[in-house]
């Protein structure tokens, strides 16, 4: 929609205004980056075809390492997903204002990162038309899945955090559908008359009135009460797929803490990436600014300092055991054959991030844009390092290996994140990627106003 | 019951509005609703409608699902059972994670069945007074009175200073 000429009448229409102009109207440079993603999506797709037909022999994962980037991936984006729920829960219920701004667009990431996410256990399966086979249904011989099994623990945290992401993000929505759907009343043409439909089915009538305000702001309260606890339990439980099992350097009651600290960092990291692009392209730079990117410093440099401590830990406790198969498999992972990818991680994800301690850096956007793009090589190179090398270096020295992933494992990797980024493209075109009635309610309370950079804050 | 007459103003500010449907609602006028694109907690107490039922549904929803988490999971284990290594059959520790989910998601979805519910949504027909500034930057003050005190509330509410007050009879 083309932006209406003349000053908005009052700070609240104009809010609207930006953020609804941003939509739709695509140019040449969105639709080339759709084709590239289309294209890396297409070929990702055909490599799982070839995997499909031609068996999970196609992939680098032999024995002993079973479990390589497909899984990698999986907690990667797992991890991604995180950041979005803490930004639009945890920070709605402390009331920190900063967050009205990125956490649609966090909250759309965490679902795209969720939807991702989703795929590799499917792609990981050796036979995958059997998937169903994870849901909590009795077999023929009426057994019923193990549930003491972490695998199946993942199966009910990933699909609840789904179900809550999507619903919490579609909640959000409603107001702000219901104000593109009055602004478009009367559009003209075809497509005006489409999109004036769509927008009405998709605010499910929502009109403003006092008593629908009271309900929906209850129910977006305990949303967000309940999806606090959420995403601390689903990162847990991704840790406890691999902390579950005996294998040295997964065997570990740090794990928990270690994940969800790992994916909040990973996720506000994926924000920082992917908001420095959108506010440019959109052109709501008054609307994301060096306040926002101040905050998201902070938070980085926090998890950063917490994962690093964890990594100084689990050293600690591999060496305090005193178990020669726990040592020699740490000792491994820092020196051995996969000694690039663990220098990769530390360098990224704990020196890196220590430059976010100078407030001048985080005020740095273009700054701020390098470092999240180290961090998100960096938790990767974690994911990586966590599940390879352990599983590389086990208990008996015969049965070590190593892994190097195939050309089809890399196709898909490449893949996913195309995919993630269409997701977010195509959104952040089709619905407004920044919160309207949020920001409204910002100026209202006189916490924040488009335009404001907090110098002093 | 005598024909009742409506007066609606409207205003551009929250704080404005905040102020007039309080002095509306301390004159003691019961029939008053707000419209607007934004919602705060101080006009949510000046209404002073009653908390929502949204919260029962939550409540019921999360005992639902932490009751049949742990239903599902124990009545499997001893449906089919398998001992291994002499422990119990149903393990409370494990499955705990899976109550707590089945919680969480059931909590979730049926806190949002419960607004929809109580907010008559979805649907297509929007409230008769709706107008598109309401979801734009205005706020809609509608009062609905016996004709005697139209006069009264007329005043009352342009004395708040709105955009526009409109009387329907």
């Amino acid at each position: 929609m083309a932006s209406v000429a003349g000053p908005a009448r009052t700070p609240f229409a104009k809010v609207s205004r930006d953020i609804i102009g941003a939509l739709w109207d695509s140019d040449l440079r969105y639709r080339m980056m759709m084709l590239i993603l289309l294209t890396v999506i297409g070929w990702a797709g055909v490599a799982w075809i070839y995997q499909i037909k031609y068996g999970m022999g196609t992939a680098g994962i032999t024995h002993p390492v079973m479990w390589g980037v497909y899984i990698t991936n999986f907690v990667f984006w797992v991890g991604i997903a995180h950041s979005g729920t803490l930004i639009s829960a945890i920070l709605y219920l402390l009331r920190s204002g900063w967050r009205t701004t990125i956490n649609r667009a966090a909250e759309a990431m965490t679902i795209f990162a969720v939807m991702t996410a989703g795929l590799f256990p499917l792609i990981h399966l050796g036979r995958v038309w059997y998937f169903y086979f994870l849901a909590p249904y009795p077999n023929q011989r009426l057994l019923w899945p193990n549930f003491r099994s972490p695998l199946i623990w993942d199966f009910f945290a990933i699909s609840t955090y789904f179900t809550i992401s999507l619903l919490f993000w579609y909640s959000g929505l409603i107001p702000d559908l219901a104000t593109i759907r009055d602004k478009l009343k009367g559009a003209p043409g075809l497509w005006g008359r489409f999109k004036e439909k769509l927008y009405s089915y998709l605010s499910l009538g929502w009109g403003g009135t006092d008593t629908q305000w009271r309900n929906y702001r209850r129910a977006y309260l305990y949303m967000a009460a309940i999806a606090t606890p959420l995403v601390l339990s689903v990162h847990s439980v991704v840790s406890w797929d691999f902390a579950m099992a005996i294998t040295p350097g997964w065997h570990s009651t740090i794990f928990a803490p270690y994940f969800v600290a790992g994916a909040i960092f990973s996720g506000i990291a994926m924000v920082i990436t992917l908001s420095v692009p959108f506010r440019w392209a959109l052109g709501l730079e008054d609307y994301i600014t060096e306040y926002h990117y101040d905050n998201m410093g902070k938070l980085l440099l926090l998890t950063s300092l917490i994962v690093g401590y964890a990594y100084i830990a689990e050293y600690f406790m591999a060496w305090y055991s005193g178990d020669p198969a726990e040592w020699e498999s740490f000792r491994w992972r820092a020196v051995g054959d996969y000694m690039g990818p663990f220098v990769i991680m530390t360098t990224c994800n704990v020196v890196i991030p220590l430059l976010c301690f100078a407030r001048r850096i985080r005020r740095n956007i273009a700054a701020m844009f390098v470092i999240s793009i180290f961090v998100n090589i960096g938790m990767w190179y974690e994911r990586f390092v966590i599940i390879v090398t352990s599983l590389a270096h086990e208990y008996s020295p015969g049965a070590w290996g190593l892994y190097k992933p195939s050309w089809v494992e890399l196709s898909i990797t490449a893949g996913s994140f195309a995919w993630f980024l269409f997701w977010f493209m195509l959104f952040a075109k089709t619905l407004p990627a920044i919160s309207i009635t949020e920001v409204k309610e910002s100026i209202a309370e006189g916490v924040w106003s488009p335009g404001d950079k907090k110098e002093e804050a | 019951m005598a024909a009742r007459e409506t007066v609606t103003a409207i205003y551009d500010d929250i704080h404005t509005v905040v102020g007039a449907v309080r002095s509306i609602r301390e004159e003691g006028y019961e029939d008053v609703s707000v419209f607007g694109p934004i919602m705060e907690t101080e006009l949510e107490d000046a209404i002073g409608a009653p908390p929502s039922p949204v919260r029962r549904y939550a409540l019921i929803g999360g005992l639902t699902g932490c009751i049949s988490g742990f239903a599902l999971t124990t009545w499997s284990s001893y449906y089919y059972p398998l001992v291994v290594g002499g422990k119990a059959l149903a393990s409370i520790p494990a499955y705990v994670v899976i109550a707590f989910e089945m919680t969480i998601l059931f909590a979730g979805i049926s806190a949002l069945i419960g607004m929809l519910i109580h907010n008559r949504m979805p649907t297509l027909t929007l409230h008769a007074a709706h107008q598109a500034g309401y979801t734009d930057d205005l706020f809609g003050v509608r009062v609905v009175c016996e004709p005697s005190r139209t006069a009264a509330i007329e005043e009352m509410l342009r004395s708040h200073g709105p955009d526009e007050v409109r009387v329907e009879r």
